[in-house]
């Protein structure tokens, strides 16, 4: 353990930033330009040839200013933990096979004997079972808590995501009765409830909707007035982006505005996905989104009796993508009649794209999810 | 942008929409849904049919209709005219009386309820004392005698109610002097029927049910007569001379009793069961008509004998030697004699007879040999074979009218040539403005034409496509061929069968082309018929063709019914619409969707596994396209899902009562003792409420996936010339949309007509457009350069409409379940959506393009779109910017049935069946309106010299109406020429009813609409039903 640069991080000033990385019982020092720090790939890139790894997956943590031991995995948490780093960035690498997850998190640092331990003995860890999760980016959102800002603090408003056919959004809804105060005093008035939740549906997995709680809105509409079967009929039409306002039957687990601690499990999801919130605003306006709902449109130039069997039926999205950009590499040549047999293949895979005549030069994505 | 072109913001455009759009629910089509009861006034020859429901409907000369309801819903059990008045009176289930008037109003007449009263018997009594069994109409139409159960009759005073407690009649009253042993072998008992004396209005007759009749005269409040029946009693009739009367009884006998001077308690002349020796049903009414040939017609109602004909439901007429007992479809209600109710006139002479059976109206004819019926103009049944599809075509071209309707008339012959003797009131409604028909498609295979232009609907012509196939129902099988001695001599009348022979011969789409006369019917078992109008009777050969819809996919098992087997050889057709080809679609599911272009001879006809395309020019098929998704097997189940329901509800049932089972046990297994019970009880209760707490209605939320079943169900088919492949050339196209949300577009090249039978058409793919949210498409329009949707087939050759603009780009308007959305064409892209579902949760079951006028200006009209949706709301969208322009409520969204039967017409009504036997016409169009406008003229009588004085309320409306005319000399006139009509009257009815309609004319007097006004307030204060 020699520390020849001890010290140095002062005199180097402001531009330069001193990185300590550890993996298993080795330590690097080096330095990085503070203002101009890269991409995450290139520190990724660095951190193995410096500890001379240059073949083992890894995953990288660093420790923040309040000591919780906090994930590098992409440009985002890497500039982060680059701009808050004071004075010395502690960076913390684990093998990804023996890595442990438990490891990151709020007051990791505070807790930090059992956590450095486990990340310094390795074998230490296997005591308690874990399950292996993958990383967050190969998640997507499921849910979201939105317009926390906008809403009284007893609603809430989730949006769920509805990726493919796969998962169900899986809850039901009934008539009942809510209290409410109006000008005449406290009065009864027929309300839409949740009143059950299908097990391993998107809803219940999203821990954010429970039994009881009133449905207030579906996308931007009120459901008062609205019977049963009509707010059944708008959930399911919206139901590739379903936003729903309620007021939870439990109203212990509201967020307490302006004071972002971590810990709900809401603002955790949230937080995974700093992106989302504006265009869900714009979502709200009903009409206005577009990019939820493009259909898909084949257009045939061959005959359909000779199909060519070069086509796709129903690989993956990948293949079909670039045929799309084949076809408008090759513009203005032969379009192969590719009749994609999209009305069975749909069951497997959903996509949202436009697959282009030959006679169009341009793609319209105007921001095509493309999802599997 | 858009946000800010909200509707209701362009005041411009919100005053053109009060002149475009108007909801109306004008006139109900057809025959009332549960008829309960049937009234007839001689003197205004107007009819009346309550209902179960408690609507009560006047019928008159084609055109002349009236309705009302009674608020409470009640059934009516009898109507009754009063004599020589526009007023009738209702008595309903729960004992209420009701009077009803015609009044005119700003020039037509309203039929408006006017007083209610129900019969209250002094304190204590028991509510049968008041129950009214009988009521009977004084001829001086100032007071109602009401006969009860207890015996009793009671009179009131007329228009006010007024009980008249002095002139009750008590039945001790007029057991006085009957004699002691009648008196202790039976009491009266209820009041079975008043009749007045038809020469001597101070004399009723009081027949009770026991058998009583007795004659009691009004003037010295005593009885006259006594007849001492033996038989109870059921009904009464006097002869017209009043020198007899024949009373009708439960054995099924019917007696004649004379009435004289000298003898108090005259013996029967004549009793005679008709259809003995063997014991008969009762005979519930009669008619003794005289004529002038001496022999009566003797009419009554029932009488079969019991055990062989005892569930048949006949009227038997007897006139001399000749005797017919008509034998109806079902249960008659009541019926009438149609005879002359000229005071002068010697005899009855009957010339028809009216029946009002539980599903239809038969008149017969009593005046030509044989007895034929009369083809009834209007309370057609329209279900006599379950109605299963409607389609509407409107303007129809004065040659295919003539042609349908001499069709028609070959298929009339049998009916009598009588003009309808109903012929009270005069319709003023303008003449409607076109010709349109209204196509119904039945169960048994039929497709019925009716005119749909005005209030009546009436059946111009009967198709049949049963003659083409093969089914187990001989034709020659005729349930009627009996010998020539049969007895009784029943006669089958009527065309009420709702029994299919089978099933798979039901009609589920119609297309009809009404510039050539070309005919596409569709069926239950994927049968496609294309017919052409044919004037003369022929014989051919139907060409016959299979359409695999499955094509090569495999693993398909088709559990459903086989398709029909199809009759070889030519077969013989009646003029009119004859079949010349015939494609079965293979697997035989029903026929979920058609289209028919007659210009290039093509028919297209989808189901739920795909869809094809027939040339039924060169009979030949051009393609089929499978649009089956490979994981839906229940759409091969066959049609009836109702199986699978079937299976589940009877699983449900089992359930419930295992369940009822298992808790009745918990009930007495706590039979310890009292306190235990209690407890039990009281735990079960609180379990039972929870139950019913913890599952309240839940709705899944769901999205939808591709692998939905009948997704592949073809909803909708749609031919169109229109840019397909590029924006320089447009060529015919057919597109389909399915159940899955899924739109293909086929390119087709039809032959030049020069070469269309050498060149075969050919037809390509080329579009497919699947719809994100996946909802149902449920049409699909093509909109040209101005905006305008494509015209219709031969439309534009036929110079009635302007050809398409094919310079500017034509855009696709896509209409699914949830969503309204624009493409532009050739390119397929997104251009406009209007979302339903997800904004108000409502989805669209019936768009039709529908062109309003403006009623203010003639040369202003546009195209919308007219949306029905699942909640029963219509809504107008306008095209092509989709904006919502106005929404009315119009069904029920509990009534499925009528949800699902709407359709519309091109000119912005529609018709949509509120019970199995009626359409409710209704209008969105201030322009199109068909509604009933029709006037009852009051003559000025005083024809019969008994008649002391007008009801109040009339007579004051006319004195007042006279005299509030322009000048005095004008209101002498009409006294004058009232005092002449009195012998008009007398002499000839259509003279009255010329000077009375001359009279009539000044009605835009600012006097009379004051007038006409006033009635209304006091209808209204009296709780009138409006």
């Amino acid at each position: 353990m020699n520390r020849p640069h001890r010290g140095a991080a002062g005199s180097r000033g402001l531009g330069t930033m001193e990185v300590k990385s550890k993996f298993g019982a080795e330590f690097r020092r080096f330095s990085l330009e503070r203002s101009k720090p890269g991409k995450f790939e290139e520190f990724y890139g660095l951190l193995q040839h410096v500890h001379k790894i240059p073949n083992v997956d890894v995953l990288v943590g660093y420790t923040d200013i309040h000591g919780d031991l906090l994930p590098i995995n992409n440009d985002d948490n890497y500039h982060k933990a680059v701009s808050t780093a004071n004075p010395l960035l502690r960076i913390f690498i684990q093998r990804k096979e023996d890595a442990d997850y438990s490891a990151f998190g709020t007051d990791t640092m505070t807790r930090k004997k059992n956590v450095l331990s486990n990340v310094l003995r390795p074998d230490n860890h296997k005591k308690k079972p874990h399950i292996v999760i993958s990383m967050p980016q190969d998640f997507r959102p499921v849910s979201s808590i939105i317009d926390v800002d906008i809403l009284p603090e007893t609603h809430r408003r989730v949006r769920l995501y509805k990726y493919g056919t796969d998962k169900p959004l899986g809850f039901y809804i009934r008539d009942g009765s809510s209290v409410r105060v109006t000008p005449h005093g406290l009065e009864k008035v027929p309300g839409i409830f949740i009143s059950r939740l299908v097990p391993g549906g998107l809803a219940q997995s999203t821990g954010l909707l429970a039994v009881n709680d009133e449905v207030l809105e579906v996308n931007g509409i009120e459901v008062s007035g609205k019977s049963l079967d009509q707010v059944t009929d708008m959930m399911i039409a919206n139901s590739r982006n379903l936003i729903i306002t309620v007021r939870p039957a439990n109203q212990r687990n509201n967020i307490v505005r302006n004071s972002r601690t971590s810990g709900s499990s809401g603002q955790s999801t949230e937080s995974s996905l700093p992106s989302s919130t504006p265009n869900i605003l714009a979502n709200l306006l009903p009409g206005e989104e577009e990019s939820d709902e493009e259909d898909i449109i084949i257009e045939d130039s061959g005959e359909p009796q000779q199909i060519p069997k070069a086509a796709p039926t129903s690989e993956s999205l990948e293949s079909l993508t670039q045929i799309e950009l084949l076809h408008e590499s090759t513009q203005n040549g032969f379009l192969p009649s590719s009749e994609v047999n999209l009305n069975h293949s749909a069951g497997s895979i959903s996509m949202e794209y436009e697959v282009q005549g030959p006679d169009h030069k341009s793609l319209e994505e105007d921001g095509t999810i493309i999802t599997l | 942008m858009r946000r800010f072109l909200r509707p209701g913001h362009d005041p411009v455009r919100e005053r053109l929409k009060r002149d475009l759009f108007q909801f109306n629910k004008t006139v109900e089509h057809g025959f009332p849904h549960q008829p309960s009861a049937l009234g007839y006034s001689p003197f205004l020859r107007l009819m009346a049919i309550g209902t179960r429901s408690g609507a009560i409907k006047l019928y008159g000369a084609p055109g002349v209709e009236f309705m009302g309801l009674h608020e409470e819903n009640n059934t009516v059990m009898q109507i009754h005219f009063i004599p020589d008045q526009c007023q009738l009176v209702t008595l309903l289930d729960d004992n209420s009386l009701h009077l009803w008037s015609l009044k005119q109003h700003s020039g037509a007449s309203e039929l408006r309820e006017e007083y209610r009263f129900t019969l209250k018997g002094p304190p204590g009594s028991p509510p049968s004392a008041t129950q009214i069994t009988a009521v009977l109409p004084h001829s001086s139409r100032e007071v109602l005698y009401l006969g009860t159960e207890s015996g009793n009759i009671f009179v009131v005073e007329l228009p006010s109610f007024r009980v008249l407690e002095d002139r009750t009649i008590t039945s001790e009253a007029v057991l006085q002097r009957v004699p002691e042993d009648y008196c202790n072998r039976r009491s009266c008992e209820l009041v079975e029927a008043l009749r007045e004396h038809p020469k001597n209005p101070d004399q009723i007759l009081i027949g009770y049910s026991r058998g009583l009749i007795v004659l009691w005269d009004l003037q010295n409040n005593k009885v006259t007569h006594h007849f001492l029946g033996s038989q109870q009693l059921e009904n009464l009739y006097w002869q017209r001379d009043g020198s007899k009367f024949i009373s009708c009884h439960y054995d099924g006998s019917y007696t004649q009793w004379p009435v004289s001077g000298d003898n108090r308690q005259p013996e029967p002349l004549e009793n005679l069961v008709p259809y003995g020796p063997f014991p008969c049903k009762a005979i519930s009414k009669i008619y003794w008509q005289t004529t002038k040939n001496g022999l009566p017609y003797i009419i009554f109602q029932g009488g079969m004998p019991r055990a062989s004909y005892g569930d048949r439901h006949s009227i038997s007429v007897v006139h001399g030697s000749q005797q017919t007992a008509f034998d109806f479809t079902s249960r008659v209600i009541d019926f009438f004699i149609i005879f002359s109710s000229e005071p002068t006139a010697e005899f009855d002479d009957p010339s028809a007879m009216v029946v009002l059976a539980e599903e239809e109206l038969v008149v017969i004819d009593l005046k030509t040999a044989g007895w034929p019926a009369v083809h009834p103009p209007y309370l057609a049944s329209l279900h006599c074979s379950a109605i299963t599809c409607s389609h509407h075509v409107s303007n129809i071209p004065l040659k295919l009218w003539e042609r349908i309707i001499s069709a028609g008339s070959k298929q009339n012959i049998h009916y009598s040539n009588m003009p309808w003797p109903i012929d009270g009131g005069t319709n003023i409604a303008p003449d409607p403005p076109q010709r349109d028909l209204l196509l119904t498609g039945h169960e048994d295979g039929t497709v019925r034409f009716w005119d749909a232009s005005g209030v009546c609907l009436h059946l111009l012509y009967k198709l049949s496509t049963v003659r083409v196939f093969l089914t187990d129902a001989d034709p020659n099988d005729n349930m009627n061929t009996l010998g020539e001695d049969e007895w009784p001599p029943l006669r089958k009348v009527g065309t009420f069968d709702p029994y299919s022979d089978d099933p798979r011969l039901g009609i589920q789409k119609i297309y009809l082309c009404k510039y050539s006369g070309y005919l596409a019917v569709a069926g239950t078992a994927g049968q496609v018929l294309v017919m052409e109008l044919n004037d003369e009777d022929a014989e051919h050969v139907v060409d016959h063709a299979e359409a695999d819809l499955l094509q090569d996919q495999e693993g398909y098992r088709w559990k459903g019914h086989e398709k029909l087997k199809t009759r070889d050889g030519p077969v013989r057709f009646e003029a009119g619409f004859q079949p010349f080809v015939l494609v079965q679609c293979q697997p035989p599911a029903v026929v979920t969707s058609l289209a028919l272009h007659s210009e290039w001879k093509l028919v297209a006809f989808g189901t739920s596994h795909g869809f094809g395309l027939f040339d039924h020019q060169q009979k030949r098929l051009v393609f089929v396209k499978c649009t089956l998704h490979p994981s839906d097997q229940l759409a091969l189940e066959g049609p009836l899902s109702r199986v699978k329901s079937l299976k589940k509800s009877l699983r449900q049932s089992f359930r419930r009562i295992r369940r009822s089972r298992v808790s009745s046990r918990k009930r007495r297994g706590g039979s310890g003792n009292a306190s235990e019970v209690q407890e039990a009880n009281a735990k079960f209760d609180q379990d039972t409420l929870q139950e019913m707490e913890l599952a309240p209605v839940q709705r899944k939320i769901e999205a939808r996936s591709a692998e939905d079943s009948f997704t592949g169900f073809v909803r909708t088919l749609y031919f169109a010339d229109t840019f397909l492949r590029d924006s320089s050339r447009h060529c015919p196209s057919l597109w389909a949309g399915t159940n899955g949300g899924t739109v293909y577009a086929f390119c087709l090249r039809v032959p030049p007509a020069e070469r269309r039978m050498d060149e075969p058409v050919r037809a390509e793919q080329a579009k497919e457009i699947q719809l994100m949210h996946r909802a149902p498409v449920v049409g699909i329009l093509v909109l040209d350069g101005r905006s305008t949707p494509l015209p219709e087939p031969l439309e534009v050759a036929h110079d009635l409409s302007k050809s398409p603009d094919m310079q500017g780009s034509h855009q696709l308007l896509v209409v699914s379940e949830e969503q309204f959305k624009v493409f532009t064409l050739p390119k397929v892209s997104s251009k406009l959506k209007l979302k339903l579902t997800a904004l108000e949760g409502c989805r669209v079951r019936k768009a039709t393009v529908a062109n309003f006028g403006s009623c203010k200006t003639d040369d202003y009209s546009e195209n919308d779109l007219a949306v029905l949706t699942n909640l029963g709301d219509i809504q107008i969208i306008s095209l092509p910017f989709l904006k919502l322009q106005i929404r009315y409520p119009c069904i029920r969204k509990e009534d499925v049935s009528g949800i699902a039967s709407c359709v519309f017409t091109k000119y912005g009504q529609g018709f949509y069946l509120i019970s199995p036997s009626e359409f409710e016409r209704f209008s969105l169009s201030t322009k199109w309106l068909v509604e009933p406008r029709c006037i009852v003229d009051v003559p000025e009588v005083t024809s019969n010299n008994h008649v002391h004085s007008k009801s109040g309320m009339e007579n004051a409306a006319r004195k007042s109406r006279g005299s509030g005319r322009n000048s005095g000399d004008c209101g002498e006139d009409e006294r004058k020429s009232g005092r002449l009509m009195e012998h008009a009257l007398l002499n000839d009815e259509k003279v009255l009813k010329e000077i009375q309609s001359t009279l009539e004319g000044g009605k835009g007097s600012y006097a009379e609409r004051n007038l006409a006004r006033s009635p209304l307030g006091h209808g209204l204060s009296n709780g009138g039903t409006d």
